[in-house]
């Protein structure tokens, strides 16, 4: 009963197939040559003829070849196993890839994103006699470092009754662990593993409830000035090169959460490389086991195929709800979203749709929107709660935030962490405006010493400004204290060595305890001679507190260079 | 043998459209015409209708010309005896050689799979203080030089691929000026490095299309040339023609442009092409140097910017010189850890320095008064300008900084460098005569 259809067209990655029986949208289907068969999804249907877009290289294709229809829309496998993987963004797994076909990717080759053959330790937890509905746990196995969950089909909609669940023991992904009957009385097999179709959002939640638990990046800038809450949404873009690649790197290293989903959208082959050869080998100080155990990698690059990478995103956030169903805390990092916009963008050019803005189809800003609103903190049905936190970053052309994808993203994202081409030249890093990025959530520090320190990056902005123009002679030593304490905040707590072990990551109670003695010295009045002499005094203050933030917490080094600090200050504070 | 077809119902730009059955998708043609031969390749299947782009251009061509079906998409023969040859885009000699046909390989091949790829870990060497000790070019990087028209890039390009200890270097001419590949030619063959050199050049007049095949052919060599364990150094220039010709395609083929008349898959055109830098497990690797032209001196032109944002770093050629500001390797700290332990530091602390020299300038050009901070600064601007950022200064990594460190004991107080005080202990010069 397959349904297929005839290929009347090729045009770069788009295919028009003729076809007999009835098709739905977005429905895959592969286009097949002697020697290919090639993923493909419809985009749209005019008549008796669908354009689909392939997932691959096209060439060889001719018009008459056959397509086949699957009957499904694009979707994933869920089960035990997707932890520590590293998937293209059809799910296929790369490294398995690999082993098959050797240095390059080969069109048309798909394997299954679950192993098969491996075996878990299966407990059940449901019982014959239960009612239960889809999203509800019949029994877990571990996975790594967590206790992977079971569950009934998320598409089940009805109250079922556990008929059988299987007794614990060893069990494949394909096996049926539980037989359900629903209540018009149909049978239903479940499995270790489950398919769910990735453009739809897993829903079965209780509700959403408002983020405000703080996502802990252990980057001070961040936590300290524009916090992220766990189940909210933030975005961070930027020109090229300022720092947004670094940024994430360091936040799915550092971030505290139990899930890190890094979608590589449209990027750079290398940054993955690194991540992916090093996680193994970096140990999570949460759990004490290697980062890579509470990784996933969505890997399409730059020169993979375009449309796999505009799938890769949603990929990427059904996995992160999977886990979230299983009351976990996820975070999806996605670099870069602009990449997925222009994937959009390719394929309406190719539809010949009527382009808005810089060509984007006009339906940008929807489909963005509800991107990111699949985010959130949920309470589930058990009374437990899980999240996803979504991290995008952006790649405005020309660097200037008044393009389409930025504006877009910025009406829905509850931070904004704009990357400045100045900072970022200056190596000042994380590139972070710490004057027009903005958040609306709560920061690990107290909102009394936030104002206050931006209370002073203003100030002596200002104080910057008017010396540009009247000199610094022409500035008074009040003003240029004030200046030279904005640039101190700036220097020694805004701007952090990501490649310091110790700089790099300042956990929260540190932000504090530093953050505290910092708004302290910035608040003191300061005595100076001359402006030779305050400088001389800020420079030497600046260099002693990196000292500090390169020492460990808790070491002898940590207090002593503490203790310097305070003398130098009371040596200048005005009686 | 395929059937031969007569009758052209369409010529539009460089494109001509044929009524054909059984012809694939990016399959090659002979198109035969009053003209001569030229090879064509097909870009659109619709019905019956093919459209195929003609490489040397659709001038000429009749109506009655003829087009033969080859079967195959397009290839490039490769063996050893390429080294030392020189070619057009298409892959005809350009030198006095003889024609190469035996073992040919597709072009535009498929991407390495990111699993097998790892970490770039090898320094290439180039005595270019700007670039060994602030933006350090690592192997299987891509990196593109943006400058301006009339900058000396072909020369910095010719001279970093002498200095680079590189097996196999591979040229890729796109639009080039026939002075400037004469200059090439002539320069590699002086220097002796012809014979491990493989050219393939499309010069300012040759047909368009051509040079679309530029950096397909030459990343496709470069990778079999890896493939065998060869260390590879592809060189692209200029990259922002060919952005130019795929603009000019595209707008005859009545695509929708994005920005500025470039098409909408611009990134990912040229990512395709750069992402074939690579270091394999286990076999050779590509470092891709490219040169980037900016229309109007504007970074934000569509190509530097879609270029920018692939590229892992830049430098930019301003006045002669490699700026300090904007020029980056981003894969430097893959490598400047294992230099020396003072690599990174005076990498940083020069360039902050320096930054605040800039400032300074300003200041003493809207006629402020310079405070004693400020007199340091321009010392230590003017010395570093001279010393460092000269492009004829050719000394190796150690040496540079060796001098970093001078120039700065010349000009400052430790403190106000901002160096960790462990580095200064160490590396601060003893008689430090402010
Ligand atoms: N926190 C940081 N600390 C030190 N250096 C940094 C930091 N962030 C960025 N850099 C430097 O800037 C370079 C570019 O950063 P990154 O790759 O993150 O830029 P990007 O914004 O992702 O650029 P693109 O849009 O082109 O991908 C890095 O290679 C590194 O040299
Ligand atoms: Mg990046």
């Amino acid at each position: 009963m397959s349904n297929t259809g005839t290929i009347v067209g090729v045009n770069g990655n788009m295919i028009t197939v003729e076809f007999g029986g009835d098709v739905q949208q977005n429905e895959v289907g592969y286009a097949k040559t002697d020697s290919l068969e090639l993923k493909a999804e419809i985009i749209r249907i005019r008549g008796r003829r669908a354009d689909m877009q392939v997932f691959e290289d096209t060439t060889g294709l001719t018009v008459g070849n056959p397509v086949e229809f699957s009957g499904e829309l694009l979707t994933v496998e869920l089960g035990p196993g997707l932890l520590t993987q590293i998937f293209d963004g059809l799910q296929n797994p790369l490294p398995q890839l690999a082993e098959k076909c050797g240095f390059f990717l080969q069109r048309g080759m798909y394997l299954p994103a679950l192993p098969r053959a491996k075996s878990w330790d299966f407990t059940p937890a449901a019982k014959p006699g239960d009612t239960v509905t889809g999203g509800d746990t019949l029994g877990t196995v571990p996975e790594g470092i967590f206790q992977h969950h079971i569950m009934v089909p998320f598409s089940v909609r009805s109250e079922c009754r556990v008929e059988e669940v299987a007794p614990a023991g060893a069990y494949k992904v394909e096996q049926v662990i539980a037989r359900l009957k629903d209540d018009r009385g149909q049978a239903l097999e479940v499995t270790l593993m489950q398919r769910w179709p990735v453009k739809i959002p897993i829903k079965n939640y209780v509700e959403r409830i408002k983020p405000v638990d703080p996502l802990v990046t252990k980057i001070r800038i961040i936590d300290t000035f524009f916090p992220v809450a766990r189940g909210g949404t933030f975005c961070v873009p930027g020109p090229f090169g300022a720092g947004k690649t670094v940024l994430q790197q360091m936040t799915s290293r550092q971030a505290e959460v139990d899930v890190v989903i890094i979608a590589a959208c449209g990027e750079r082959a290398g940054e993955v490389v690194e991540t992916l050869r090093e996680f193994p080998e970096v140990m999570d100080p949460r759990t004490g086991r290697s980062l890579m155990e509470r990784t996933i990698i969505i890997c399409n690059t730059s020169s993979m195929p375009v449309a796999a990478r505009e799938a890769s995103v949603y990929t990427g956030v059904t996995l992160a709800e999977y886990y979230r169903q299983m009351g976990l805390h996820a975070l999806l990092l996605a670099d870069s979203t602009s990449r997925w916009a222009q994937a959009l963008r390719e394929m309406s050019g190719r539809l010949e749709e009527i382009p808005g803005e810089e060509a984007f189809p006009a339906y940008l800003e929807s489909v963005i929107a509800a991107f990111y609103e699949r985010a959130g903190l949920v309470r589930l049905k058990d009374g437990r709660t899980g999240s996803i936190t979504v991290g995008g970053t952006v790649s405005p052309a020309g660097g200037n935030f008044e393009e389409p994808v930025t504006q877009a993203t910025l009406k829905v994202v509850g931070a904004f962490h704009g990357l400045s081409r100045e900072r970022s030249d200056a190596r000042k890093f994380p590139a972070i405006h710490p004057l027009d990025s903005w958040t609306k959530y709560t920061s690990v520090v107290s909102d009394k010493d936030v104002a206050a320190a931006k209370r002073t990056l203003r100030a002596g902005t200002h104080v910057e400004q008017m010396m540009k123009v009247i000199g610094e002679e022409g500035t008074s030593i009040d003003d240029f204290v004030t200046y030279l304490k904005a640039k101190y905040l700036d220097d020694v707590y805004l701007q952090q060595d990501g490649f310091d072990a110790v700089d790099g990551a300042t956990p929260a109670d540190r932000q504090k305890y530093v953050f505290g003695i910092i708004v302290r010295i910035l608040e003191t009045a300061l005595n100076f001679a001359d402006k030779d002499a305050a400088r001389k005094f800020f420079n030497q203050l600046t260099q002693k507190t990196k000292d500090w933030n390169r020492a460990a917490s808790g070491t002898p080094e940590f207090q002593e260079i503490e203790k310097q600090i305070q003398a130098g200050l009371a040596e200048v504070t005005r009686s | 043998m395929k059937k031969v077809y007569h009758r052209i119902e369409k010529i539009v730009g460089n494109v001509l459209t044929i009524r054909a059955s059984d012809v694939t998708y990016r399959e090659l043609a002979e198109v035969t015409s009053r003209r001569g031969v030229s090879l064509a390749q097909v870009i659109r299947l619709d019905g019956e209708f093919v459209s195929l782009q003609v490489f040397s251009g659709s001038r000429g061509i009749e109506t009655d010309a003829q087009v033969r079906f080859l079967s195959h998409p397009m290839t490039i023969p490769f063996s050893d005896s390429l080294l030392g040859r020189i070619f057009t885009g298409g892959g005809q000699p350009r030198d006095k050689g003889p024609g190469l046909y035996e073992n040919p390989i597709p072009i535009g091949g498929p991407s390495v799979n990111p699993a097998k790829r790892i970490i770039p870990r090898r320094m290439i060497r180039t005595g270019i203080p700007m670039i060994d000790v602030f933006n350090t070019l690592v192997e299987s990087q891509k990196l593109p030089i943006f400058s301006v028209a009339g900058e000396p890039y072909n020369p910095l390009l010719a001279r970093i691929a002498l200095q680079a200890e590189v097996d196999v270097i591979v040229l890729g001419g796109i639009g080039l000026k026939y002075d400037d590949y004469l200059f090439f030619r002539d320069f590699l063959d002086e220097n002796g490095a012809l014979g491990r050199s493989v050219l393939f050049i499309h010069t300012a007049s040759d047909p368009i299309v051509e040079s679309l095949l530029v950096p397909d052919v030459s990343l496709a060599v470069a990778e079999q040339f890896a493939i065998k364990g060869k260390r590879v150094l592809t060189l692209l220039t200029d990259m922002t023609n060919f952005a130019d010709a795929m603009k000019e395609i595209a707008i005859t083929m009545e695509q929708i442009p994005s920005n500025r008349g470039y098409p909408g898959d611009l990134y990912s055109q040229l990512a395709s092409r750069y992402e074939k830098a690579v270091d394999f497990e286990g076999a050779g690797s590509i470092t891709i140097l490219a040169v980037t032209t900016m229309p109007g001196d504007d970074v934000t032109h569509p190509v530097p910017d879609n270029t920018g944002y692939i590229t892992e770093g830049q430098f930019y050629l301003r006045t002669g010189r490699i700026e300090p500001f904007g020029s980056l390797s981003r894969l430097k700290q893959l490598v400047n850890a294992k230099t020396r332990e003072d690599h990174r530091t005076i990498m940083n602390s020069m360039i902050q320095l320096y930054a605040s020299y800039r400032e300074t300038l300003e200041k003493q050009a809207m006629g402020f008064r310079m405070s004693v901070w400020d007199t340091k600064l321009l010392k230590y601007g003017g010395r570093f300008e001279r010393e460092m950022m000269d492009l004829t200064v050719n000394i190796q990594l150690e040496a540079a900084l060796d001098l970093g460190w001078k120039i700065l004991a010349d000009c400052f107080d430790p403190a106000e460098t901002g160096i960790p005080s462990k580095l200064l202990k160490k590396f601060w010069p003893e008689k430090a005569a402010v």
